[in-house]
C-alpha cells in the first residue's frame, strides 16, 4: 500500500508551532515544509545550464567511436604535449652555451653547471639507473660513481668520452678498450700461482692475508699484473686497469672473487651512449656524474 | 498579530500553494532611524571600513632587501609580513593561532555581550549597512522606496535604479580592489591595474568581489544571515538564560493599544502602541516582538526606534532593551537587577577570556624568542656512505640555511661527534675542511649539498651521531641540528670464507 497524505497541508504550522506542513503524513509522522528560497533553485537550474553549456564546448560523453570532442577542441593531452614544450623552451634558457663550452669549463660556470646537473639527474634516472643504481652507488660489476676511484678517469672530458664511446662497446670505433687475460682459464697462472696472487693483491689492499704466499705472489704479479696494474698495484687509466691497492673492488676484494676474477678476467660492457643521446643529455650526464662526489 | 492562517483551498497536485517548497523574498525597507546604536554602527563601521581600505597603504622600512609594505601577504615568495613581524610558512602555526583566537574571540563575545559580531562588526552586516545607506541617499526612505517599487517603470525611477546600481557596482569594484593590495606592492598594483598590465589573477580577483560584494551586500542582504551563515545556527546552541540579547518586554508592552484607549481605560494597556516602528527599521524585516529569533542579527536598531517613540510619548525607555532572559523575567517580578558586571564575568566568559589570553601570550612569548636563523640537515641515503680510495667513509647531507635577516649573512658550518671529519662542497674542487663558510641571502634558505669525510679510524659504529653547527659569521647568534653519519659494516676479522 502506498501511504497517501492524509491530512491537508497547513500554512500556521505543525502542532508543535513553527513552519507548515507539506501535507504528508505517515503513521503519524508528519513533514515539516521549511520552504528554500526561491534563488537557491535558481542556482540549482544554472547549475543545470552550465553542465549542458560544458558538453556542447568540452569533451564529456564516452561513444563506441571515442569519446565527444566538444565545440572547443579542447584536449588535456594536447595542453601537457604544449606545457612539455614551454617546459622544454624554459629548461634551455640557463643551459645556453653548453654544448659549445669546453667541458673543462662547464663546473667553472655555477649556473649552468647547476642547471646542466639538474638536467643530468633526471637523465641518469632514465639512461643509467638500470646498471648504475638510482643513487649511482653501483653495485657488482657497476662502478660507484660517487667514490674517488675512477678505472677510465674522473675528469670532465674522461666522463665525456667513456659516456660518448662506451666501453668495450661493439658497436663503436673509439670504445674504451681493454682485455684482462683470463689467466686461469687459459692456462697462463696455475691455481696455486692465482692463490698466491690473491693474497697479494690483499697484502697491498691492506687487508689480512698470508704472508708467505703475498710474498711468492708478488713476484707472479710483477712478472704477469704489473704491466697494466703498475708495480705497487697503483693502476693505469690509460687502460681502464683497476687500482688495486685500495678498497674499493668492482667486482669484490675477497679470496673467492678475487680467484674468480683472476681465473676467468672480467670485461664488463657500457653501451656508447652517442648512438641514443644528444650531446647536450651526455653533457649534463658528465656534469651529473661529475658533481656526485668523485669529480676529478 | 496576524492571526493563525486557515488551511488554504488545496491545488490540483495536492498541494497548498501557500506553502511551496521555495519561497520568494520578502523585499525589506528598513526605515532611517538615530539613536546610540545607529551611532555605534556609523563608528564600527567608518572603523572597520578605514582599516580594511587605508592597511595596504601603510608602510614599513624594512631594509632594501624586503619589500616595505606594513601588512603584506606575498604568496609567491611565501612570507607574511605584518609590521616588525614576518612569519614564513613553516610558521603557518602563528596564523593557526591567530584563526584559533579569532573563534574563540567570536565565543568569547557572544557569550558575554550576544550576537555582537552580526550585529555592527561582520562584513555582511558592515557592507549592507553601507548599500542600505547609498539606497536610502538616492531613493529616499522605506516610503518612497516602497513608492518607488510599487510604480511604473520612468525615466525617474531608471534614473534613481541606475545610479543606485552604479554606486553599489563602484564599491563593490573598491572592495575587491582594496583586497588584492594586500598580496602585493599597492602602488605599484595601483599602476599597473589602472594601465592594463596587472596580472590577470588580479582583475580576476576583483571581478569575484566586485560580484560577491555587489550581490551579498546589494541584493541577497538578510538572506546570507538567514539561509547561508553557520555562526547564527551555532550561536542558537551557545546563548542561554544569562546572553544579552535584544528583547521585547512583553510584560510591559503587552497587551498592544493606542495611546487613547490606555487613557480611556488606564491600567489595562501596555506599554506599546504598536506603531510599528521596530519592524519599519529592522534590517532582516522580522518584528522583534515575537521574541528571540533567528534572523535578528541584534543590530539593536529596533531600540533606538521604540526609545524614539517612547521618549514621545513620555513613557520610560527601553521597552525594547538589552538584557539578558533572566534579567528579564526579575525585572518584570520587579526585582532588583545584578549589576551588569556580574552578568558578563560568568564563569563560561572568563573562561573563554582565559583561553584567548593564554593563546595570545603563548605566541607572543614565542614570536619574541624565536630565531632568526635556523638550519635543517637532510642526510642522503642513496647511498649514505661512500668508501673513499684511502678508506675514508663519506656521507652527504642536504643542508638548508635559513637566514630570516633583511640582509645577506656567512654562516660557518661545523659539524662535530667525530674526530678529524671535514666539510667540503662537491663540485667546488675545495679540499675538505674543518668549516665551511657559507653565503645565504637575506629573508631566505639558502640549499647546499655538504660532504662529510670521516677517517675510518675515527668511526666505531655504523651509525654515529653527529651535530651540525651553523654560526653566524658576525657572531650574530648559531642553530645546530643533530643527523646521523652511517658506514659501513666493519670486517675486523677480514673474510670468514
Amino acid at each position: 500500500m502506498s501511504p497517501e497524505p492524509t491530512k491537508t497541508p497547513t500554512h500556521s504550522g505543525s502542532d508543535a508551532g513553527g513552519p507548515g506542513t507539506t501535507g504528508h503524513e505517515w503513521d503519524g509522522i508528519q513533514e515539516l515544509n521549511n520552504p528554500l528560497p526561491r534563488w537557491w533553485l535558481w542556482i540549482f537550474y544554472a547549475c543545470i545550464a552550465f553542465a549542458l553549456v560544458w558538453m556542447v564546448l568540452y569533451p564529456a560523453w564516452p561513444t563506441p567511436g571515442g569519446n565527444t570532442k566538444g565545440t572547443l577542441g579542447y584536449s588535456s593531452r594536447a595542453d601537457v604535449e604544449q606545457q612539455m614544450k614551454d617546459l622544454e623552451v624554459a629548461r634551455a634558457a640557463p643551459l645556453k652555451g653548453l654544448e659549445q663550452m669546453a667541458l673543462a669549463d662547464i663546473p667553472k660556470n655555477p649556473a649552468i653547471m647547476a642547471a646542466a646537473v639538474e638536467g643530468g639527474r633526471s637523465a641518469f634516472k632514465v639512461h643509467c639507473i638500470q646498471c648504475h643504481g638510482t643513487g649511482a652507488a653501483g653495485g657488482k660489476g657497476y662502478p660507484n660513481l660517487n667514490d674517488d676511484d675512477w678505472i677510465w678517469g674522473g675528469s670532465m672530458e674522461e666522463i665525456h668520452a667513456t659516456l660518448v664511446n662506451g666501453i668495450r662497446y661493439h658497436g663503436n670505433d673509439n670504445t674504451r678498450q681493454s682485455m684482462m687475460p683470463a689467466f686461469g682459464r687459459d692456462g697462463l697462472l696455475t691455481p696455486a700461482q692465482i692463490a698466491d696472487v690473491v693474497e697479494h693483491v690483499r697484502a697491498i689492499s691492506r687487508q689480512e692475508h698470508n704472508q708467505a704466499m703475498a710474498a711468492r705472489g708478488a713476484q707472479t704479479f710483477a712478472e704477469q699484473c704489473s704491466s697494466c696494474h703498475g708495480l705497487a698495484g697503483e693502476g693505469n687509466k690509460t687502460f681502464g686497469a683497476p687500482r688495486l691497492s685500495d678498497g674499493i673492488w668492482l667486482y669484490g676484494g675477497d679470496r673467492a672473487s678475487l680467484t674468480a676474477t683472476i681465473t676467468n678476467a672480467r670485461a664488463g660492457v657500457m653501451p656508447a651512449w652517442n648512438e641514443r643521446l644528444s650531446e647536450a643529455t651526455i653533457r649534463k650526464l658528465t656534469a651529473y656524474v661529475h658533481s656526485l662526489g668523485g669529480g676529478e | 498579530m496576524p492571526g493563525p492562517l486557515k488551511p488554504a483551498p488545496a491545488a490540483p497536485n495536492g498541494l497548498n500553494p501557500n506553502s511551496a517548497f521555495y519561497k520568494a523574498r520578502e523585499k525589506v525597507h528598513p526605515k532611517k532611524v538615530e539613536g546610540p546604536f545607529r551611532l555605534f554602527k556609523w563608528a564600527v563601521l567608518f572603523l572597520t571600513l578605514g582599516i580594511y581600505y587605508i592597511t595596504p597603504w601603510l608602510r614599513w622600512d624594512r631594509g632594501e632587501f624586503s619589500p616595505d609594505q606594513a601588512v603584506l601577504v606575498d604568496l609567491a615568495n611565501r612570507r607574511f609580513y605584518f609590521g616588525p613581524i614576518e612569519i614564513w610558512p613553516q610558521e603557518f602555526y602563528y596564523v593557526a593561532g591567530l584563526l584559533i583566537m579569532a573563534g574563540l574571540g567570536l565565543f568569547l563575545v557572544t557569550t558575554s555581550v550576544g550576537r555582537a559580531w552580526c550585529g555592527y562588526a561582520c562584513p555582511q552586516t558592515v557592507w549592507t549597512d553601507l548599500y542600505m545607506a547609498v539606497e536610502r541617499w538616492v531613493e529616499g526612505d522605506r516610503n518612497d522606496r516602497i513608492k518607488l517599487d510599487k510604480a511604473p517603470m520612468s525615466a525617474e525611477k531608471l534614473a534613481k535604479r541606475t545610479t543606485k546600481h552604479a554606486i553599489w557596482l563602484g564599491i563593490a569594484v573598491l572592495t575587491g580592489g582594496a583586497w588584492v593590495f594586500y598580496f602585493t606592492d599597492a602602488p605599484t598594483l595601483l599602476r599597473e591595474l589602472l594601465t592594463g598590465q596587472a596580472p590577470f589573477v588580479a582583475y580576476a580577483t576583483i571581478g569575484v568581489l566586485t560580484f560577491t560584494t555587489y550581490s551579498l551586500a546589494g541584493l541577497m542582504r538578510e538572506q546570507v544571515c538567514t539561509y547561508m551563515c553557520p555562526w547564527p545556527r551555532i550561536q542558537s546552541a551557545m546563548l542561554d538564560e544569562d546572553s544579552f540579547l535584544v528583547t521585547y518586554k512583553a510584560w510591559r508592552g503587552e497587551p498592544r493599544g493606542s495611546v487613547k484607549s490606555a487613557e480611556a481605560a488606564p491600567g489595562t494597556i501596555g506599554d506599546c502602541v504598536d506603531c510599528m516602528a521596530c519592524v519599519n527599521v529592522c534590517p532582516t524585516g522580522i518584528d522583534i516582538r515575537n521574541g528571540p529569533q533567528l534572523e535578528c542579527i541584534t543590530c539593536a536598531l529596533c531600540i533606538d526606534a521604540c526609545n524614539d517613540v517612547m521618549d514621545k510619548l513620555g513613557r520610560p525607555r527601553d521597552l525594547i532593551g538589552y538584557t539578558t532572559l533572566k534579567r528579564d523575567v526579575a525585572e518584570s517580578k520587579g526585582e532588583t537587577l545584578a549589576p551588569m558586571w556580574k552578568v558578563i564575568a560568568r564563569p563560561r566568559v572568563l573562561i573563554y577570556g582565559a583561553v584567548w589570553a593564554a593563546i595570545g601570550i603563548g605566541m607572543l612569548v614565542v614570536l619574541a624568542g624565536r630565531s632568526r636563523m635556523d638550519i635543517s640537515v637532510a642526510q642522503e641515503r642513496n647511498p649514505v656512505f661512500v668508501v673513499l680510495s684511502d678508506g675514508d667513509i663519506r656521507n652527504s647531507y642536504t643542508v638548508k640555511l635559513l637566514n630570516k635577516e633583511h640582509r645577506p649573512r656567512e654562516f660557518d658550518l661545523t659539524v662535530s661527534g667525530l674526530d678529524n671529519a671535514r666539510l667540503s662542497l662537491p663540485v667546488s674542487g675545495e679540499a675538505p675542511a674543518k668549516r665551511l663558510r657559507l653565503k645565504v641571502r637575506p629573508d631566505g634558505v639558502d640549499t647546499y649539498r655538504v660532504q662529510v669525510r670521516v677517517p675510518a679510524a675515527s668511526i666505531e659504529d655504523e651509525q654515529s651521531e653527529i651535530v651540525f653547527k651553523a654560526r653566524a659569521a658576525d657572531g650574530d647568534g648559531d642553530t645546530m641540528e643533530t643527523t646521523r653519519f652511517t658506514a659501513p659494516e666493519r670486517e675486523d676479522d677480514g673474510d670468514q670464507e
